[in-house]
């Protein structure tokens, strides 16, 4: 490799006398990308394939009859980072412990994930959700019955 | 007289809902070809791909607030748009759309006038639109204003010159200043034939005189920040823009008129191929804009004063000579 690759030969970038060429190139060019297929994509319609592990939305998972796997270890709340997750756990005649409350402040969520590779009860996952809009802080804090459904907010347009 | 009256009433009315309709549409045609030319979409949310994003955007040009600068000189800054505005859309009453139709037992012509100088009242009239743009720099008392309007108005001198060689060229051909004449003049062969020269000439300096993006010096976005309508909002914004796309409307229809027949063209005659041959024009103004980076100001005023007007000086000289040799 010799030096005169990294020298700017400045009649390489604008050829005397080859004026007409290069402009009907130019037009010739944007005309074969008028014609040819947008790469964007019509988003609220059609959504882009995101990656299976992607981080979004938390969902709490349940078992065949309906119930939380969770057990309110509070694993998941002990680890998160910006602190997002608050439990009130409760605890049943029969000694099963489950959470009376599980609130996570999504505003506050850094989706890192690691409440899901807390969890020793496989009890908590993040969703492929990445569009949630709303129009008070207040609906960023999502309850148990919002983080049972994650899906239902996908951003639909409207 | 009443009918002549009322034909005459109703003939304006539609040229001007048609003309200001394809100004809206351009705005379209402009974000649609943008973006297919950029691989994107362009608007498609507001009703059926886009069609109501021109509505969308009227409506909200008058909702906005109008905001006068402190420094602006007030009479002089609202004069402006309405100047730029006054003399683009004035200039839609010159266009011919096409022949003579007869409605109803009437013969009516389907254009508005048919001046015996209109290729020349086109250019006077265009040149006083470029005042709006000179005016609006000036009085907003902001310097990326000012600068862009003195561009305006160094790049409209130094191009109209060659604009109306190019335009004497295709008038020796035709041997007459008025449109409809010219357009008459070429129902065997187009204009564009007989002065290739001329149509490029007319075309690089069309585009300088509508400050399309080759030569967009009074408002090149990146160094002056949009230039002459800078401190403009709302709809005072929004006529400047209505008088550049009309502006192009009518440059589209003036290089039909004069270099592309016209109304004429295969099979049958009629404004379709006015507008057919208008929209393309419309387009290639997108498709060029959308290809060329914007030249400097140096080099547009070089290749303005040492290139084109020698060039159509030179143009005019030989289409002299083949007259006279060829005897026409």
């Amino acid at each position: 490799m010799g030096d005169k690759e990294y020298v700017l030969n400045i009649s390489d970038r604008r050829p005397e006398g080859k004026f007409i060429t290069p402009i009907l190139k130019g037009l010739a060019y944007t005309l074969k990308n008028f014609f040819s297929k947008p790469i964007t994509i019509k988003y609220p319609t059609e959504r882009r394939e995101v990656s299976d592990r992607w981080r979004g939305l938390h969902r709490l998972k349940v078992d065949d009859q309906g119930k939380l796997n969770c057990v309110a270890c509070g694993l998941c709340a002990k680890i998160c980072p910006p602190q997002a997750i608050t439990i009130v756990p409760y605890e049943d005649a029969g000694g099963t412990r489950y959470p009376k409350e599980f609130v996570i402040d999504e505003l506050r969520c850094i989706f890192c994930g690691f409440c899901q590779e807390a969890c020793p009860k496989d009890a908590i996952e993040l969703t492929k959700v990445y569009d949630f809009v709303d129009y008070q802080r207040e609906d960023f804090i999502f309850d148990i019955e919002k983080l049972k459904n994650p899906e239902k907010y996908i951003f639909a347009g409207k | 007289m009443l009918e002549f009256m009322t034909i005459l009433i109703v003939k304006t009315l539609v040229a001007f809902v048609v003309a200001l309709l394809i100004v809206a549409y351009s705005t379209w045609i402009e974000r649609k070809v943008l973006g297919h030319v950029q691989l994107r979409h362009g608007p498609r949310r507001v009703g059926f791909h886009g069609l109501l994003q021109p509505i969308a955007d009227g409506v909200k040009g008058f909702f906005k607030e109008e905001l006068i600068p402190d420094n602006a000189d007030k009479p002089l800054f609202v004069l402006a748009p309405i100047i730029s505005i006054g003399a683009s859309v004035t200039l839609v009453v010159l266009v011919p759309f096409g022949d003579t139709v007869t409605i109803m037992g009437r013969e009516i012509t389907l254009y508005l006038t048919d001046l015996d100088v209109g290729i020349l009242l086109i250019l006077g009239i265009s040149t006083i639109g470029s005042y709006g743009g000179i005016l609006g720099g000036w009085a907003s008392g902001n310097k990326y204003g000012v600068i862009g309007g003195m561009r305006g108005a160094a790049q409209m001198i130094s191009y109209e010159l060659s604009l109306a060689l190019a335009v004497i060229a295709v008038v020796m051909v035709s041997g007459s200043l008025s449109l409809v004449d010219i357009v008459n003049s070429q129902t065997g062969l187009w204009n564009i034939v007989k002065q290739p020269f001329a149509f490029v000439l007319f075309i690089i300096c069309g585009l300088a005189e509508l400050n399309r993006t080759p030569f967009d010096m009074p408002e090149a976005e990146a160094e002056l920040a949009c230039g002459f309508n800078v401190e403009y909002s709302s709809m005072k914004f929004a006529l400047f823009f209505m008088a550049e796309y009309c502006h192009m409307f009518v440059f589209a229809a003036l290089v039909t008129t004069l270099f592309l027949g016209g109304w004429h063209g295969p099979i049958v005659d009629g404004p379709h191929w006015f507008f057919l041959k208008t929209f393309f024009m419309i387009f290639f103004c997108v498709w060029e804009r959308s290809t060329f980076p914007r030249l400097r100001y140096d080099q547009v005023m070089s290749f303005g004063w040492k290139i084109l007007l020698p060039f159509g000086l030179l143009n005019i000289l030989l289409t002299g000579l083949w007259m006279l040799i060829f005897n026409i």
